[in-house]
């Protein structure tokens, strides 16, 4: 079985947001919900970084660790899915997560949580593949479509890679010696100089 | 003779010494040469030029804030936060292993003591009289805290160990519905609690000012171990203690409680983690001292109960227990109908 993992390639990403519109779309993301963003580390300083970060599908996920109603699972791709019918919007996966995935739609007033929402890896829910109940509570189910997720398809500059943990690797460790190793041989410094 | 004994000992000393010197020497020489490696190593890493890509990307695990066009109410723009770990650790940790054996020890502690030494019943025969002993604003304020203070434990309780303890009994399912349930009645029933709390706590202070009787009382462990009754005033040594238990666990339950029950001020996630390890850990405890109180009111102590619900306590009940206070309120005893005298509990005094 494959291991699905994502990977964001920092020396190609030019933050143009493309994979987090992408997200939006495909999925009918609310307003104020972000499975997907970028942060640039940096901004506006030479040698500033992008990264563009969704759940990174956790092989010992902190979430499914601290979730009270233990609705988070793991499918045989190693994709981390959670159960939206018993989540209770307590907020613990979102202080436990250390790239900020969990989100919430805000349900009423004085901050209420909604039922989580978060990447599903394009691989919707526990619901039946692909109906329309999984559409309107995790989005579309790619996964079980035979497609990878969105956001690395369509992805500009090929930064973000998304498929089987063994064949991403493949690719950046091209990359990287294609490269030579040496950051300055290519990317920022290649195109603008070397940082200093 | 003398000198040559003398030149012996020297001899002696001479040898032991080498032999000191030379089994040392051959223990922690050859260590010598990792000091070396060491410092060559360290010579040589300060000589090298750190990694900057290495650097940047620690300074990125160490939590430094980025920037991100995205925005919503969970959209942050830090890459990595590190405290989550530290306060998963801690919650599934200490948190939800340690703190249940102190609810079970309370538990076997109060019953074992009822078990040995019996429910405190009251010594003299009941004459019908009776005293007041909380007002009508006292009791409502009471019964109003106590109820929120269970509804709130038995829900509270569900979400720290529902997923150990109620999962295996209600299913996945069964559970999420009361999950659902308890954290809806929790947050919107915990600011009326922090009121309750935070009235009990101005209404009875004055009451529950430390005083050498007290001392007298906690010296003599209130008499729970010799049975002799302590004199004590309207609030005894114990209960003093208990009251100042919930002024402190309750303001910082209520504090605790109020950040994490309000997350629309942007408070960061690492204070939301201390701030949840806070009121976790301090309610157990709660609760668990709670215990040894609802002990004491209910089955532990006849006759205490009814102060609280009728207002109202036996003649005979207030001297025994608080004999001081008793002095103070023996001319308002009347014969009122609405005092429940139990002549059967009052017959079978073992004396």
């Amino acid at each position: 079985m494959a291991r699905m993992k994502f990977l964001c390639d920092a020396e190609r990403c030019i933050e143009c947001n493309s994979c987090v519109t992408a997200c939006k779309n495909e999925h009918e993301v609310p307003w104020g919900v972000n499975r997907r963003r970028v942060v640039t580390l940096n901004d506006g300083v030479p040698g500033e970084k992008s990264i563009s970060v969704a759940c990174m599908h956790c092989t010992d996920a902190p979430c499914a660790a601290v979730c009270p109603v233990d609705c988070f699972y793991t499918t045989d791709d190693g994709i981390v899915l959670h159960d939206k019918d018993l989540c209770i919007g307590c907020g613990y996966c979102f202080y436990a997560c250390p790239f900020g995935a969990p989100q919430y739609p805000q349900q009423a007033a004085f901050g209420v949580r909604g039922k989580m929402d978060k990447c599903t890896f394009c691989a919707g829910g526990p619901l039946q593949d692909n109906s329309n109940v999984e559409y309107e509570k995790y989005g579309r189910n790619r996964i079980a479509e035979g497609k990878l997720p969105l956001c690395a398809e369509m992805c500009s500059t090929k930064a973000l890679l998304a498929g089987d943990g063994d064949m991403i690797a493949d690719i950046y460790r091209q990359r990287v010696l294609k490269r030579g190793g040496r950051p300055q041989s290519w990317g920022w410094e290649s195109a603008y100089g070397t940082t200093g | 003779m003398k000198t040559r004994l003398e030149s012996k000992k020297r001899h002696a000393r001479i040898m032991l010494w080498s032999a000191v010197i030379i089994v040392f020497g051959a223990m922690f020489l050859p260590l010598a040469s990792y000091v070396y490696v060491d410092l060559v190593s360290a010579q040589a890493a300060a000589a090298q030029d750190a990694n900057p890509r290495a650097n940047y990307w620690r300074a990125v695990r160490e939590g430094n804030q980025g920037y991100t066009s995205s925005s919503g109410p969970y959209t942050t723009s830090v890459l990595i936060q590190n405290g989550g770990q530290n306060w998963r650790q801690l919650r599934n940790g200490p948190v939800a292993n340690y703190t249940p054996w102190i609810l079970g020890v309370v538990v076997l502690i109060l019953a074992l003591y009822y078990l040995i030494k019996g429910p405190q019943k009251v010594a003299r025969p009941l004459s019908g009289q009776t005293v007041p002993r909380w007002g009508l604003f006292e009791r409502i304020l009471h019964w109003y805290t106590a109820s929120l203070f269970i509804v709130l434990a038995i829900t509270g309780l569900s979400l720290l160990f529902g997923r150990a303890v109620l999962i295996p009994i209600l299913g996945p399912w069964g559970f999420g519905a009361w999950a659902n349930f308890s954290i809806t009645l929790h947050n919107y029933l915990g600011p009326f609690f922090v009121v309750g709390v935070l009235i009990e706590i101005l209404v009875w202070a004055g009451m529950n000012i430390p005083r050498e009787a007290d001392r007298q009382w906690w010296k003599k462990l209130g008499g729970m171990f010799s049975g002799e009754h302590v004199p004590a005033g309207r609030s005894n040594g114990g209960e003093k203690v208990w009251f100042w238990m919930v002024a402190i666990f309750g303001i910082a339950v209520s504090v605790t409680g109020l950040i994490l029950d309000f997350p629309n001020f942007e408070q960061s996630r690492e204070t939301m983690q201390l701030m949840n390890i806070i009121h976790a850990t301090a309610s157990v405890i709660w609760v668990a001292i709670a215990l040894g109180h609802i002990y004491m009111g209910t089955l532990g102590n006849e006759g205490a109960l009814q102060g609280m619900t009728q207002g109202r306590v036996s003649v005979e009940w207030a001297q025994q227990h608080h004999d001081l206070w008793y002095q103070e309120v023996k001319d308002q005893a009347s014969s009122g109908t609405e005092t429940a005298v139990e002549p059967s509990s009052a017959a079978k005094q073992p004396g």
